[in-house]
């Protein structure tokens, strides 16, 4: 198998993370990816930030308080 | 009748109020204005119909909106196997990539810094431009990403649901998700890092 290593790759294993677990070897390409790719740690942040915004956004549509 | 019935009158007129908000939920999932009326329609009604269910303990959008969530997703199977679910726009995301990516797969620029768009301030606008982002999704693309993160079924359940396979699931939600972040730093987190 080819081992992901570039940022493409690597960012697209971050955007899949969000819809299915990914595998051991999968995980660990990221991990040492993003130790020293400076560009997909800003990416992985971003997923994570987008990530809790879609949460609160989910659960702003289920309050009653205020408009939609 | 008993003295806790609701009062039918009054909740139907605080159904209409919410009608506004559920169709565009429904609309934002469903990309089709006559499946959004009918998924409201039923909304409506049903709700109606189980009004004495309805104690008021739970909010009443809370509860509308769950059910919203049912009827949407029926139409989702009534309709995911008729031909206008196929739409065009879903090939051109490989554009997206090139702009993106260098060709031997590092970033073209370095992705920005993004901070927590959901402060009490600027929540409401954030929540209007992600909304409008998703509507700008191709349709698929916007369906099946809005019942990932709306509706909230696992990937396996929407390939069962929507009979489709995987790996096409897989690549409309990461061409969904690359899209939805391109428009995201163009029109919130561009202007906001200033």
């Amino acid at each position: 198998m080819k081992i992901p290593n570039n940022c493409r790759d690597i960012s697209g294993l971050l955007l899949a993370r969000e819809d299915r677990s990914l595998s051991l070897g999968e995980r660990l390409a990221v991990r040492v990816h993003i130790l020293t790719c400076r560009a997909c740690h800003r990416f992985e942040k971003q997923t994570l930030v987008l990530r809790g915004a879609l949460r609160q956004w989910r659960e702003h549509q289920r309050d009653d308080g205020g408009p939609l | 009748m008993s003295e806790n019935a609701p009062d039918i009158a009054s909740l139907a007129r605080q159904l209409e109020t919410l009608r506004p908000s559920l169709l565009r939920l429904a609309q934002l999932q469903l990309r089709n204005a006559a499946w959004a009326e009918d998924a409201v329609s039923e909304t409506l009604l049903a709700a109606l119909q189980g009004a004495q269910r309805y104690r008021g303990t739970a909010q009443l959008k809370t509860w509308v909106v769950g059910i919203l969530k049912h009827k949407v997703l029926d139409q989702l199977r009534h309709h995911t196997r008729e031909p206008t679910l196929a739409d065009a726009g879903d090939d051109e995301a490989d554009e997206l990539e090139t702009l993106l990516y260098r060709r031997d797969g590092h970033f073209q620029e370095m992705p920005e810094p993004w901070t927590d768009p959901c402060g009490e301030l600027q929540r409401e606008q954030f929540f209007a431009v992600l909304e409008a982002c998703m509507e700008h999704l191709p349709a698929r693309q916007g369906r099946v990403f809005l019942m990932r993160e709306w509706l909230e079924i696992d990937s396996a359940t929407i390939c069962q649901e929507l009979g489709i396979a995987s790996t096409n699931l897989w690549i409309l939600l990461h061409r969904a998700r690359l899209r939805l972040r391109e428009c995201l730093q163009q029109n919130w987190f561009g202007d906001h890092e200033s």
